[in-house]
């Protein structure tokens, strides 16, 4: 485990999505229209664009560059011409903050 | 003396596939107009009663029409009647393919997925093979063997732009790749873009598509009049006119190369009802930059970015004699190419992927 934090809880709106850099590493951190927080990969498996520059849409994350849709909640390609799976992260709220565990 | 033109391979499996690529202009980074990310997601967002709006418009002029241009048949008034019917169904058919292949004209999936395959099969064009195409043209717009959707090379092959008038370009080489699907083979060119994940679904669709075919050649064969056909297949060809129009507006007489969509893509004003039959994709510039945006977004869009932007053309008739002079231009100086200054509050022009030739337009503007 290496939780790693992230920023103030408030800081990621309902149906948004940031984006955090940890040395070379990039990450992308949601939260759902349920208002749960999630983490993947920050780029996009198909053309390495930034997710945090994309659509929250429900559980969904659309890539700005060409459309392809990720499950926020477990990291699957669910829209071409995305096809392969986002890595994901546990994420954690505690005393305000979140929080991903990078490993 | 006499000027030979040497002509540039445009083949994606071609030198200058790899010449682009070590010139870092495949998969580039591109230039884009800072947009507060509050707004962004304001315009990004997604509705269906637009879409559904402008569908039920759509099919109900195709009925209307199509019930005038049937009524007309036999008679001289058949020409403008199927005229209108196959500009209705073409032109269109274009501008819902490319938004419902983005995803983004409709809030909810089976829509655009519905609408996507009906306007696919309108224009002639195998839904998956050109969707990924469409990725890559979006990729690396207008990136010489790179971009599979380049209208002509430069110096432009009229003879294509003339046989697309009546899609007759296009069409042929359409059907041939059909052929192809159908018997679960796909050109070598296609596997540059469409993994292999993808084939089973290439060729399923193109068995349904040649069963559309059989079923109306057959109606014809039944009825003894091609009537059944002048509905289906041939207004892509005989109403394909104005996709052109608008197509060749998008780049064609701009930069080749370049790492900026306002050097390479052209946004024009259109009246509503050239904006209904495009799908405001005359606001191209700002589609290229920002493909999440839907197209009943893009005129807000358009507001929010054109201070970063070189003026937009005043109509589809100066862009098209803008366009048309470029090309005649091109034909003895390949390099010409039309820029538009910047006004004073844009960031400078992004012509390739080092900082120093980004800093050289910086001094010169």
């Amino acid at each position: 485990m290496a939780w790693v934090e992230v920023c103030e809880a408030g800081e990621v709106e309902v149906e948004d999505v940031i984006r955090f850099d940890q040395e070379d590493r990039t990450f992308a951190v949601y939260r759902s229209d349920k208002g749960d927080y999630y983490a993947t990969d920050g780029f996009c498996t198909h053309g390495r664009f930034h997710l945090s520059e994309g659509l929250v849409m429900g559980k969904l994350i659309e890539c700005p560059k060409h459309n392809g849709r990720f499950d926020i909640t477990n990291g699957a390609a669910v829209r071409v011409p995305a096809c392969k799976d986002l890595q994901t992260y546990s994420v954690k709220v505690e005393a305000g903050k979140v929080f991903i565990d990078i490993e | 003396m006499a000027i030979v033109v040497q002509r540039r391979d445009y083949s994606l499996k071609g030198p200058e596939s790899k010449r682009a690529d070590e010139k870092g202009l495949a998969s580039a980074q591109w230039h884009a107009t800072p947009i507060p990310r509050a707004k962004m997601k304001e315009l990004m967002k997604r509705k269906d009663g637009p879409a559904i709006r402008d569908t039920l418009i759509w099919f109900i002029g195709l009925i209307v029409l199509g019930y005038l241009a049937y009524l007309s048949w036999g008679t001289w008034w058949a020409v403008p009647a199927f005229f209108l019917y196959g500009t209705l169904y073409a032109s269109p058919g274009d501008s819902r393919w490319h938004e419902c292949g983005h995803g983004t004209a409709f809030k909810t999936p089976w829509m655009n997925d519905v609408v996507y395959h009906i306007a696919s099969f309108c224009v002639l064009r195998s839904a998956t093979p050109w969707r990924w195409s469409h990725a890559r043209h979006h990729t690396d717009t207008i990136i010489v063997g790179r971009d599979p959707e380049i209208i002509t090379a430069r110096p432009p092959i009229w003879k294509i732009l003339y046989m697309q008038i009546f899609h007759l370009y296009g069409g042929p080489i359409e059907i041939k790749r059909f052929i192809l699907h159908t018997f679960g083979k796909l050109e070598e060119q296609e596997k540059e873009y469409i993994p292999a994940s993808e084939y089973s679904k290439v060729f399923r669709e193109a068995r349904i598509y040649m069963l559309i075919f059989l079923a109306v050649i057959a109606a014809c064969i039944f009825t003894g009049s091609i009537l059944p056909a002048m509905f289906t297949i041939l207004p892509t060809f005989y109403g394909f006119l104005l996709v052109l129009t608008f197509g060749v507006t998008q780049h064609l007489g701009l930069y080749e190369d370049v790492l900026d969509h306002r050097l390479n893509t052209r946004t024009i004003y259109m009246n509503r009802v050239f904006r209904f039959l495009y799908w405001n994709m005359n606001y191209h510039t700002e589609h290229h930059m920002f493909p999440m945006v839907p197209f009943h977004a893009l005129p807000k869009l358009h507001e929010e970015m054109k201070h970063d932007c070189p003026e937009a053309r005043p109509s589809l008739w100066a862009a098209l004699r803008e366009v048309i002079g470029a090309l005649r231009k091109q034909k003895h100086d390949p390099a010409y190419v039309v820029v538009k200054p910047l006004p004073s509050t844009a960031l400078p022009y992004r012509y390739g992927p080092d900082e120093d030739e980004l800093e050289l337009t910086r001094s010169e503007a």
